[in-house]
Parts: C-alpha cells; structure tokens; sequence
C-alpha cells in the first residue's frame, strides 16, 4: 500500500467514512475531525510509519508540518518517510 | 453561617521550599522551570518542567516513612507542617474529632506506580515492595497529614485533574462555613514529574518544549510542574477568640461542569464558575482588583479564559489585574491551584501582585492586564483564583481581605 493510500485509510477510519470518500482537496474539518480526532490520527500515522510528527496542537500553522488538507498531510508523511529512509 | 479565614499557608514548590521562599520568587518573577531530571528523561520529547530540586527526602523523613510516603505525600507532609505550625493549631478532643483533610491530587502516588511498573515489565521482576498499595492510593496524602495532627474529622481526596485543589479547598471552605468543622487542613499535592507521567502529557501535544509563557502571543504550550499547597481554613470566630494571625478570608465558591468536550474548555462554563463566585461570596464585581488566572499557556485555555473573565466581569474586566504564576512554577495539575492560592494571598496581605513571566507578544484575544514579566504593587481586596480541568469542570475560590 502506496504512503497516501495509507494515510487516507486511517483518516477515513477517524472520520468514520470509506477511503473512497476522502479526496485529496478535502480538509480535516470537511471531514468532520476535530482537535482530538487530528491527535489521535497522527498517533496512528507515527506508528504506522515508525515516524515523528513534528506538531504541536498550540500552533498548528507555526508546525514544520502542514494540516490544512488531505494532500497537504499526504505530502509531509511522504517527506518524512523519505527522510527517515534516505 | 460562618465566616471563614486562613490562619495558616505552607507549600514546597519550584520556586521554593516555605511560602516566604515562594513570596520572594513571584514578586522578583524568577522561573522555577528548567530541565528535567530523572530516569529515562532523555527518552521524552518534553525534557522541561517545574521541578523541585535540591530537596533530600532523608533530610526531612526517616526510612521507615519514606518506605510508605510517595513524592506528592512528602510534599503534601511539608506544606502541611508549614501551615499548621504557622497557625498554631493544635487538634485534641472535639475540635480534633471535628476538624479534618480535604486534599487534592490528580495522579496521587504516580511515581511509584511508575517505578513498580518499570520492575515488573521492564525489568522483569515478580515481587514489588508490600507498600505499593498504601504509597500509591490518591488518599495517601490525606490519610497521613490526618494521622500527622490527629485529625479525625472528615478526611478525603478529590481528584478533578487540574481543579483538584480549588475543588478541595471549596469543600474544606463549605464545611467551615456550614459549622460542621472548626477547621480544616486543605489545599492539593502532586508529583507526576516521571517518565510515565510526561510520556503520557506528550501524547497530547499540547506540552512546550521551551517555556510556559501564558497569554503571549507566541505561547507554545503548557509546562508540567510538581509540589503542594497546604492551608489552615478556620471559623473565623474561632480564629478570633484564640488571637491568631489571619492571612485572608474565603468568602466565595463556584463549581459548574461544561458537559460537553473531555478537553477542549468552553468560555460558558468558565464564565458561570466566575460568576457563581461572586454571587456565592456577595460580592460586588466591581470589588475585584485581581484573578488569580488559570492560564496555563496552551492556545486553547488562555483566549477561553480571557473571554469568559471579559464576560462575567464586564467593564471590570479592564480594569483588574489577572496574572499566570503558572510562568515561574509550571502546572503543578491536581496540586495547582494549592500553589496558586499563594499569590492571591500575596495579593492581598503584601499588596503584590505576582505577574505573568514570559510574556514576550501581546495577544489581541488576550487583551487583559497580564501583569506582564514584572510584579506590581496594587491595593486590591477581593481576588479570585481559577481552575479549569480536563472534563470541563471549573471551580472558582474568592478570597477577601481581612
């Protein structure tokens, strides 16, 4: 399973929605996921990755880490992976 | 009803051990947070907090109470002592049977369990000490400061995370007043500045990994702190009749629940628990000249908290004072608002209010008097000190001078 199938399959699960549902464009308040649920999402991401998110929920957009979409997610877990391989 | 006072204050914090040591450091605004020491620490992410150093337990307990006495114990012990000592109280007959302890503590003995996990799991073991039990239950605490003074009254714990102490101390507050206690020995305790305590506040990511700085504008989270507040809560005629000092009088309480989000807070339940104070304690808004705020510096509390004092004051709002200790001491959690009832008594015996260090950025949804990084000198007469939890509970204290 490619990174972005991987991060779409586990924000579907916290939005309670199929992975076909989750487009790229689609922001996590689209979504319906909140602060907890946004914690909680890269927790399962970490661990399904074996890497560190660099967020902290007091300053999302100072983060080195980019939330404001599906995409945007996708991207920085790509980087990260890469990074953590390279 | 009875009038209700305190006649005595003891705490050990990071600031310092006594509440002499403690008053120096919040008028010069020195910071108590450093790095971390303990086992482990250099597996966490957050490696600063409020700690207590330079304390030996076996300077102050002999082996056999330490084999019993988990850290919040200790440092609820020395509050204690302090505070009964300083009110010159002494507990036998009726006025023992009717005084007790009221103390808060969100993870109580957290540092054993910590450590006996550690033996089991990490390194295997299959016998843990026979104490484990009575160190690490949250009434520990209560249970030893009762048998310390021979307080055989009501004797309990309260744990509601970060407004544990305002939520013990409301209760000690209400039995004194109702008549039922002559006195009551209250305040909260903590100690969670292990590897399992922090791991799990890391999960959160809500934690700074440099300061607390509440209310600034660049504010980047909150910094966990340990120790303990210990007060002597009296019936004032009480106090009175026996000639004691009195520090200040408690004349108003405010529990309200948000039932509605385990972490986020809500201005509305805030802003009731404000409120419900000043009626509880009939008290004119306009008399209040300082907030002993929650402020713990993440982005979520601090815009909340202004918001909700803005609403339940109203124009008063602008013109009190409303300062963060949590910048010198870090968030003490169940023993919090124990620690942060020094500064309200500051406030109104030395007529200094203790100020918000760390403020770097003025916020425009802060916009209140901080008392940003320097303490000030203020004539006030009714402060009021705020604790808001996780699971939205708030609890608000009035104090009064005497």
């Amino acid at each position: 399973m490619s990174v972005k199938d991987k991060v779409i399959e586990i924000i579907a699960e916290q939005a309670v929605l199929e992975p076909s549902d989750v487009t790229m464009e689609s922001t996590l308040e689209d979504l319906g996921i909140d602060s907890l649920g946004l914690v909680e999402s890269i927790f399962a991401i970490e661990e399904a990755f074996d890497i560190s998110v660099p967020f902290n929920a007091n300053e999302p957009e100072q983060s080195d880490f980019d939330i404001s979409s599906v995409s945007s997610i996708v991207a920085g877990i790509e980087k990260l992976v890469a990074e953590q391989t390279a | 009803m009875k009038r209700v006072v305190i006649t005595g204050a003891g705490t050990i914090n990071a600031l310092g051990r006594g509440v002499p040591a403690t008053f120096e450091a919040m008028r010069e605004g020195r910071c108590g947070i450093g790095e971390l020491d303990f086992r482990d620490v250099e597996r966490l992410a957050i490696r600063i907090g409020g700690q207590v150093k330079g304390y030996e337990p076996e300077e102050t307990f002999n082996r056999q109470q330490l084999a019993l006495y988990d850290r919040f114990t200790q440092f609820a012990l020395i509050a204690a002592r302090e505070a009964i000592a300083q009110s010159g109280l002494e507990f036998h007959g009726d006025m023992a049977d009717r005084s007790g302890v009221v103390l808060g503590t969100s993870g109580g003995g957290l540092t054993t369990q910590d450590e006996n996990y550690r033996s089991v799991y990490e390194e295997g073991k299959n016998r843990v000490h026979p104490f484990v039990v009575p160190k690490l239950m949250n009434n520990a605490a209560a249970s030893h400061v009762s048998m310390e003074f021979n307080l055989r009254g009501p004797t309990f714990t309260v744990a509601t995370a970060c407004a544990s102490s305002n939520h013990a101390m409301g209760l000690a507050f209400q039995m004194v007043r109702s008549g039922a206690c002559p006195a009551m020995i209250t305040g909260g305790a903590e100690s969670m500045l292990c590897f399992g305590g922090v791991k799990a506040w890391e999960g959160l990511r809500v934690m700074s990994k440099d300061a607390c700085r509440p209310f600034s504008a660049n504010r980047n989270g909150m910094v966990q702190g340990e120790g303990a507040g210990v007060y002597v809560f009296e019936d004032y005629d009480h106090a009175k009749a026996r000639g004691a000092d009195i520090l200040a009088e408690v004349v108003g309480f405010a529990m309200t629940s948000d039932a509605a989000d385990i972490v986020m807070p809500s201005k509305q339940g805030a802003a009731r628990a404000i409120s419900g104070a000043l009626r509880d304690g009939k008290i004119d808004r306009d008399e209040v000249g300082y907030i002993n705020a929650h402020g713990t510096g993440t982005a979520a509390n601090d815009k909340t908290e202004c918001a909700a004092v803005a609403d339940a004051m109203g124009p008063q709002a602008d013109r009190l004072m409303i300062s963060s200790t949590k910048s010198m001491h870090g968030h003490c959690i169940g023993g919090t608002g124990a620690v942060e009832l020094l500064a309200c008594i500051m406030a109104l015996r030395d007529g200094v209010i203790a100020p918000t260090i760390g403020h770097e950025e003025f916020d425009a949804e802060c916009a209140l008097d901080v008392v940003p990084n320097e303490a000030r000198e203020a004539d006030v007469s009714v402060v009021l000190s705020n604790a808001f939890a996780f699971g939205g509970l708030n609890a608000v204290l009035a104090l009064r001078k005497v």
